[in-house]
């Protein structure tokens, strides 16, 4: 019911009030991540409320630019470059938010938010109008398979951001020079532990994102595996993740070894979604 | 109506004279009413502390109260006054309450920004107050003392971060495992500050203790104290697998502990972090080990330049303290000077000045047209009213009473006249 509402609302004003919404809650964003780069310096708690007031009214916004697009598409906005950025920096926030309920690591937002104002900025230069949708991809797994594969990436993401926290704090600790940032950084057990749950949390997920392409593939062209670049790439990712896991639970790598390992794989998360789009032809382009 | 403060302190006066002259829990009682019972003294606080004696009062004659308190210490506790004199530093006017600030925000303490001497001092005024030996001065100066030192604590990092070995020790177990309660200590060797340390993780929710040392009759002892465990010497490496954090201080004079060795612990742990603080002089286990990944090797040197960093970093933040201070103290000047009868006869003329002539204004305007005599006699019928209601207040203000301050205060409050005139 709120989908047709939000139908005859779309050209409101003749504005694409998506575009709105995205840019919007961008330039929240921009202004959230800014101050929680300050509060890494500054410390002061004021800093850290503020810049999370601000993340959520800007994820408030960014789901409304969503819901909105995806009332004028009529299916997940997923089918673009600039969809599919927005998209997942949205899932990016989405567990940000969980994280931060869950663990309250104020100087998370720190590392977290210029990341998704990042991602946000590349969406905000790309083409933006929606084309219809090419037969092809018109079928129930779209959604499926994009919201898996995007939710996993989302965590592996966090899990890099995670990674780079865990590594700064580990170089106070074994320098022992402890200023600045080491007060405010948690402390490396309960980094380490956020670290291997969201590895785990983001690991089977891209698992059943490339099952779910499979069967769609075979259905869409006929073969389940065409060793398409973005197909390679994946399984390279998911190599690394395998990797990581398997390391940990094996040979008890843990702490900078899981860090510096959950940082590789978000590179070949980001080249996976990035790369292969930006250089690499394959059937995956229309994305 | 002056402030003063006398006393000694850690800096003055070395502790057997400050034994000497202290003013233990049972004697402050008595002291405080004998002090103030003397012709001069109209209010007075006793600050008794290890580091400090310090009396705060409120004198009439700022030239022969100091004498007067001076007296009493030295009578009080048979010290003839030479003895104490060099030790004794008196304050007066601004610097006293620039002192009692300083003091209340331990920026005059021992270990600069420690928190104890705020609640000593509270205790002080309190005392103060159930003897009823204070007034309108020294509460007031005991309130923003205390206001002060809060203010302090919140706007600079003075009471921050650890300025002792153990503390810091603390303070970096909580950075590496995120609950101390779950966490394993083993005492590798015993030595006072090794105690220190554990006691302290102890205290921050560790539950698990062992004791290993090379008399094992010495370990079961500890580890009685500590309601821990103790463990035989040669198998501590063994047990080390399920130890997190290790305070090592043996009396060897090689390491107890090599690299390859912690090399095999950590396998045998899956490389769960390990903390070891060496408090051993000399050095008792290899500094190679801190290159092994998860594991935090810290010695005595490590400790103390953190200690010194945080103290250093205290200091910085005391120059900031300093300049809350002299803020604080023009505002408390600022109202005590308002005390004075003459700015409060002032003000209350004023006062009463300006709400008759608005009262005739309005009057006036309602009369409407009156020829000049009548307006003459309305304005003289308002004078005198307002003279004759004035004129009790005005007379007990300027008479030479001992506690026109407290008159000037009650009738600043009573009609409502702020402290601004200077």
């Amino acid at each position: 019911m709120s989908l047709a509402a939000f139908r005859i609302l779309y050209p409101l004003f003749g504005v694409k009030v998506d575009i709105l919404f995205f840019e919007g809650s961008m330039s929240l964003y921009f202004v959230a991540s800014l101050i929680a780069v300050v509060y890494a310096f500054k410390g002061e708690k004021l800093l850290s409320r503020t810049f999370l007031i601000l993340v959520v009214l800007a994820f408030i916004l960014h789901t409304l630019s969503i819901v909105t697009r995806l009332s004028a598409a009529s299916h997940l906005p997923v089918t673009n470059l600039y969809e599919a950025t927005s998209f997942f920096a949205w899932c990016i926030v989405l567990l940000f938010l969980f994280i931060e309920y869950r663990y309250r690591i104020g100087i998370l937002g720190s590392f977290i938010l210029p990341l998704v104002f990042m991602l946000m900025l590349s969406s905000s230069a790309l083409p933006k109008e929606i084309k219809p949708l090419s037969p092809l991809l018109q079928s129930s797994w779209l959604g499926v398979h994009t919201l898996l594969a995007f939710l996993g990436d989302a965590a592996f993401a966090m899990a890099f951001g995670i990674g780079i926290m865990y590594l700064i704090q580990e170089h106070y600790l074994k320098t022992k020079r402890l200023s600045g940032l080491f007060e405010r950084l948690p402390s490396l057990q309960i980094l380490d532990e956020i670290n291997y749950r969201l590895i785990t949390l983001g690991f089977p997920l891209l698992t059943l994102a490339i099952i779910t392409g499979a069967i769609w593939a075979q259905s869409a062209w006929g073969s389940y595996w065409r060793w398409d670049p973005k197909e390679v790439w994946s399984l390279i990712t998911w190599f690394i993740y395998a990797i990581v896991l398997h390391v940990r639970i094996a040979a008890g790598w843990r702490g900078k070894k899981a860090a510096i390992l959950s940082i590789i794989g978000f590179v070949s998360v980001l080249f996976t979604f990035f790369g292969v789009n930006l250089l690499i032809k394959g059937s995956h382009t229309f994305l | 109506m002056n402030i003063i403060v006398l006393g000694v302190n850690h800096k003055t006066a070395d502790v057997e004279l400050r034994e000497r002259i202290a003013f233990p829990g049972e004697k402050l009682t008595h002291a405080l009413k004998a002090m103030t019972a003397i012709d001069g003294i109209k209010e007075g606080i006793i600050l008794s502390t290890c580091n400090r004696v310090e009396i705060y009062g409120n004198i009439s004659d700022i030239d022969t109260g100091p004498g007067k308190i001076k007296d009493f210490v030295s009578s009080y506790h048979s010290i003839p006054i030479e003895t104490i004199d060099n030790a004794l530093y008196v304050k007066q006017g601004p610097e006293a309450v620039r002192h009692v600030f300083r003091v209340a925000s331990s920026l005059d303490s021992m270990v600069l920004g420690e928190p104890q001497i705020l609640g000593q001092l509270k205790d002080a005024f309190e005392k103060a107050i159930e003897m009823k030996t204070t007034g309108i001065l020294l509460n007031r100066l005991m309130k923003k003392a205390i206001s002060v030192a809060k203010r302090i604590r919140t706007e600079t990092r003075i009471a921050e971060n650890a300025v002792s070995i153990s503390y810091a020790a603390v303070e970096l177990a909580k950075k590496i495992f995120e609950d101390l309660t779950t966490r394993v200590v083993m005492l590798l060797g015993a030595g006072d500050m090794a105690e220190l340390a554990a006691r302290h993780l102890v205290n921050n929710g560790v539950r698990t203790v062992l004791v290993a040392n090379r008399t094992y009759e010495r370990a079961c002892e500890l580890a009685r104290d500590f309601q821990g465990r103790p463990v035989k010497f040669d198998s501590f490496l063994q047990e080390m697998i399920h130890t997190d954090i290790i305070i090592c201080s043996t009396g060897a004079l090689n390491y107890v502990l090599s690299k390859d060795q912690v090399n095999w612990v950590m396998k045998g742990r899956k490389n769960k972090p390990m903390f070891i603080i060496d408090i051993s002089v000399p050095r008792n286990i290899d500094p190679e080990i801190n290159k092994l990944d998860n594991v935090y090797l810290y010695d005595i040197d490590d400790l103390n330049s953190i200690v010194d960093a945080n103290l250093s970093e205290r200091r910085r933040e005391a120059e900031k303290a300093e300049a809350i201070i002299a803020e604080e103290v023009d505002v408390f000047l600022k109202w005590q000077a308002s005390l004075d009868a003459v700015p409060t006869i002032v003000d209350l003329r004023q006062k009463a000045e300006d709400i008759r002539k608005e009262e005739l204004k309005k009057a006036l305007n309602k009369l409407g047209s009156l020829d000049d005599n009548e307006i003459k006699v309305i304005e003289a019928l308002t004078n005198s009213i307002v003279n004759k209601l004035l004129h009790p207040p005005m007379v007990a203000l300027k008479g030479d009473s001992d506690d026109k301050d407290i008159l000037a205060a009650t009738i600043r409050k009573l009609y409502g006249i702020n402290g601004k005139t200077e």
